[in-house]
C-alpha cells in the first residue's frame, strides 16, 4: 500500500508557491487515473491539484480554452460541446485533469490524424520548486515545453494550460463496426477507414481466438448535422459496490465474455449515430469498475511495436495464450506519424496494444517480463502512464531522449515511477 | 425560478458549485467575497460556463459597518436581483473559542450577526418588490450543540432560527426563505477535519440545493437528505444523556 506523508490541496493559484524547503520529494497529482505508480509518491508529499478547477477563459469563436491545472476533461466537454467545440485528443476516460493529460501526453482514437494532446497545447505555466514561473509554448521556453509534455509531472508543477479545441457540428459520432479475423485484415481495414476520412479508429480484440486475432473494429467521425449537447456519465452513475472475489474473473469467464462480446457485435455493419460519451468513455458509466478485478486489482500492459514488426503481435498473443493468463479487454490501435513536441512522449508510428490482466502475483509479472523481451526485440516501448513494473533498462532503451530529459527534472519532484526506473534491474 | 443571483461568499466551495449550475442555465450572477483575485477566478470560470453576466464586489462580509455601502453597491451593480444566496462562514476552532472570548465573538459576528445585518437589509428590498428567494446555508451543527464544535453550532443554530423568523415575516410578501442544513461536505473549510475524505461531495450537494431553489418548495433542506433523520434522532436525545456525550 502506497503511503505518502501529507497531501496539500490548493484551490487557488495564489496558494501555490515555491516548495524547495520540502524535506522529502513532492509530486503534483490529478485524478489519479494512471494505472501505475507515476501518480504515487511513497514517503513524499502530494500536491492534489483537483480543487484548482477553474476554467480561466474560453473563446467560443477561436476554440481556445485556458484552464487551471485541475480542470477535468469532463468539464472542458461540458463547457465546449454546446458551443461546437471538442477535445482535440481524448483518452478513454474524461475523468482526468488537463495537467495530468499533458504530463502523460495522452493519445486517443484519432492519433493517426491528430497526434497526442501535446500537439494541441498552445501554452502553459510551469512552477519550479524554487518559485520560478515559466510560460511555456512552442515559441517561449520551447525546451521546457517539450520536456513537460509527457514529462510525468517531474519538470515542475503545471499551474494552468491553454489548448486549442477542435470544431464540431454535432455531438453525435457516426460509427461503423466491422469484424476482422486476422491482423492483416485489421491493418487493411485501418488503412481503408483512414482513407475514408474516419477521425477515430480503434479495435477490440479477443485474446482467446486461437492462432490469429479476431476482433471488432470501430471507426467513427463527428456527425455533420445534429444537436450539440454535452451529456453523458457525470460520475453519479452505477458503482461497483465492493471488490469482487478473485474467482469471478478467471480464464473461463474472461473467455466467455470475449466470445459473447464478439458474437453480440459481429452482426452490426451499418453506420450508427451514438453520443460521444459512450463512444469515447464506455467505462466512465460504471464507477470504480476496477473493483471487478478483486482486491489485488489489475495490471495494464500497453506496448507499442513498429508496424514493420506487426508479426510480433502474433508472438505476444501466443505468449499470453501459452501463459494461461487472460486479458479481459484487449485494445489495438494503429498510431500515425504526427510527432508530439514532448521529448518523453510514448506514441510513435506503429501499432499499440493495451491489455488488462487480473493481477495474480508472480505469474502475471513473469508473463509481462516475457512480453517486455518481445517488445524490446523490435525496438518497441511501454507507456509509463499504464506501467507499474517495467525495468530500468526497458525504460532507458525505449525512451531515447531520457538523458536529455533528466536535465529538466526538478530536484524536489519525484514519483514512485521515477524512483523505480532509477534502480538497477533485479530480474 | 431565479434569474439574477447575489452570491454572498462566492469563493466558498458550495457557493461556487451552485453558481456553476446557475451559469450553465445562463443566469446573471453578482459575486461578493473578500479576495479580489479569487473572485476574478470564479467570475472567469462562471463566464466560461455560460453565465449571462458576472460581476464582482470585493469586501469583508464580516465587517458590519460596511454593510450599508455594500448594499448600495449591490443595488448599483444588480438592481433587479431576485435571489440572495448566503454561503459564507468559517469553521470555528472550538478550543480557541473557549480560551478567547474575543475570538468566540468574532466567530459569532462572521457566522451569525453579520448575516443578520445583510439579510435584514437585502430582505427589505425583496419585500418591497414582493418577489424573490433568500437561500441561507447554515449547518446540521446548529441543530444541537456538541462538545466539539458548539461555538460554530451556536452561530449556525442562531442563523437557522433567524431564517425561520424571516420566513414567517416574508411569507405574506411572497418572498421565499430557504434554510439549507448541510451535513459535513468535503470542502477546503473541512479539509483538516478527521475523516474529511468521506464527507459529502460538494458538487452533489450543490445539485440538490440548486434543484430545490429552482423547482422545490421546501422551507428547510437537509443535504444529503438522510441528515434530516440523523438530526431528528440527535435532537431527541434527552439532555441528561446528551450533556455527557463527547462528540
Amino acid at each position: 500500500m502506497a503511503t505518502h506523508r501529507d497531501v496539500y490541496r490548493p484551490s487557488w493559484a495564489d496558494e501555490l508557491g515555491r516548495f524547495d524547503d520540502a524535506d522529502a520529494p513532492v509530486l503534483a497529482i490529478g485524478l489519479g487515473r494512471s494505472y501505475g505508480d507515476s501518480c504515487l509518491n511513497d514517503g513524499g508529499y502530494l500536491i492534489d491539484i483537483t480543487a484548482m478547477d477553474h476554467v480561466m477563459s474560453f473563446d467560443a469563436a477561436s476554440g481556445r480554452i485556458r484552464c487551471a491545472a485541475g480542470v477535468s476533461l469532463a468539464t472542458i466537454l461540458r463547457v465546449a460541446v454546446p458551443q461546437g467545440w471538442f477535445l482535440p485528443v481524448t483518452p478513454g476516460t474524461k475523468f482526468v485533469t488537463i495537467a495530468g493529460a499533458i504530463s502523460n501526453d495522452v493519445h486517443g482514437k484519432n492519433h493517426h490524424c491528430a497526434g497526442t494532446i501535446g500537439c494541441h497545447v498552445t501554452q502553459f505555466e510551469l512552477l519550479r520548486s524554487n518559485g520560478t514561473r515559466l510560460i511555456c509554448s512552442p515559441e517561449q521556453n520551447p525546451d521546457w515545453y517539450a520536456a513537460t509534455i509527457g514529462g510525468l509531472g517531474l519538470t515542475g508543477v503545471i499551474v494552468w494550460v491553454e489548448i486549442q479545441l477542435k470544431k464540431i457540428l454535432s455531438s453525435k459520432i457516426a460509427v461503423d463496426t466491422i469484424t476482422f479475423r486476422s491482423l492483416n485484415e485489421f491493418l487493411h481495414i485501418t488503412r481503408e477507414s483512414e482513407q475514408a476520412g474516419f477521425d477515430y479508429t480503434v479495435a477490440w480484440i479477443d485474446c482467446f481466438s486461437g492462432r490469429d486475432v479476431r476482433g471488432i473494429f470501430y471507426c467513427g467521425k463527428h456527425a455533420d448535422t445534429g444537436e450539440l449537447v454535452a451529456k453523458g456519465a457525470n460520475g453519479t452513475g452505477p458503482k461497483v459496490p465492493f471488490a469482487f472475489p478473485e474467482f469471478v474473473l478467471n480464464r473461463g469467464t474472461i473467455k466467455a465474455f470475449n466470445t459473447v462480446y464478439y458474437a453480440l457485435k459481429a452482426g452490426k455493419k451499418r453506420t450508427q449515430y451514438v453520443d460521444y460519451d459512450p463512444f469515447f468513455y464506455p467505462l466512465d458509466a460504471v464507477r470504480e469498475w476496477n473493483l471487478i478485478y478483486g482486491r489485488r486489482g489489475l495490471m495494464q500492459y500497453q506496448c507499442l511495436v513498429p508496424e514493420a514488426a506487426s508479426e510480433t503481435f502474433q508472438e505476444i498473443l501466443r505468449a499470453i495464450s501459452d501463459s494461461g493468463e487472460g486479458s479481459f479487454l484487449g485494445v489495438i490501435k494503429k498510431f500515425g506519424n504526427v510527432t508530439s513536441p514532448g521529448m518523453m512522449s510514448f506514441p510513435r508510428p506503429g501499432l499499440t496494444l493495451a491489455l488488462d490482466f487480473p493481477f495474480r502475483g508472480e505469474r502475471t509479472l513473469r508473463l509481462l517480463d516475457h512480453l517486455d523481451r518481445i517488445v524490446l526485440n523490435v525496438q518497441g516501448a511501454l507507456y509509463p502512464a499504464k506501467d507499474a513494473r517495467m525495468s530500468r533498462s526497458m525504460f532507458e532503451v525505449s525512451y531515447p531522449n531520457l538523458e536529455r530529459f533528466r536535465a529538466f527534472v526538478d530536484p524536489h519532484l519525484s514519483s514512485g515511477f521515477w524512483r523505480r526506473v532509477q534502480v538497477e534491474d533485479e530480474r | 425560478m431565479t434569474q439574477r443571483i447575489v452570491v454572498l461568499g462566492a469563493t466558498s466551495k458550495i457557493a461556487q458549485e451552485i453558481a456553476r449550475l446557475a451559469a450553465a442555465d445562463r443566469k446573471e450572477l453578482l459575486l461578493v467575497g473578500r479576495r479580489p483575485e479569487r473572485l476574478a477566478a470564479v467570475a472567469g470560470d462562471l463566464v466560461a460556463r455560460g453565465a449571462a453576466t458576472v460581476d464582482c464586489v470585493s469586501t469583508d462580509l464580516s465587517d458590519i459597518a460596511s454593510h450599508p455601502a455594500l448594499v448600495d453597491e449591490v443595488l448599483a451593480k444588480m438592481p433587479n436581483f431576485d435571489t440572495v444566496l448566503l454561503a459564507y462562514g468559517t469553521l470555528s476552532e472550538q478550543a480557541r473559542a473557549e480560551d478567547s472570548a474575543e475570538y468566540a465573538l468574532s466567530e459569532l459576528t462572521t457566522n451569525f450577526t453579520s448575516a443578520v445585518s445583510l439579510l435584514t437589509r437585502l430582505s427589505t428590498v425583496l419585500m418591497q418588490r414582493r418577489t424573490g428567494c433568500i437561500v441561507v446555508i447554515t449547518s446540521v451543527a446548529g441543530d444541537r450543540a456538541r462538545r466539539s464544535n458548539y461555538i460554530y453550532g451556536t452561530a449556525k443554530g442562531a442563523l437557522a432560527l433567524f431564517t425561520q423568523g424571516l420566513r414567517t415575516k416574508l411569507l405574506s410578501a411572497g418572498v421565499r426563505v430557504l434554510t439549507i442544513k448541510p451535513g459535513p461536505v468535503a470542502t477546503p473549510m473541512t479539509a483538516n477535519l478527521p475523516g474529511s475524505r468521506k464527507f459529502a461531495n460538494p458538487e452533489a450537494v450543490a445539485r440538490t440545493i440548486y434543484r430545490e431553489i429552482e423547482h422545490g418548495n421546501s422551507d428547510i433542506l437537509y443535504v444529503p437528505h438522510y441528515w434530516r433523520w440523523v438530526m431528528m434522532a440527535i435532537r431527541h436525545i434527552p439532555e441528561s444523556i446528551a450533556k455527557k456525550l463527547k462528540f
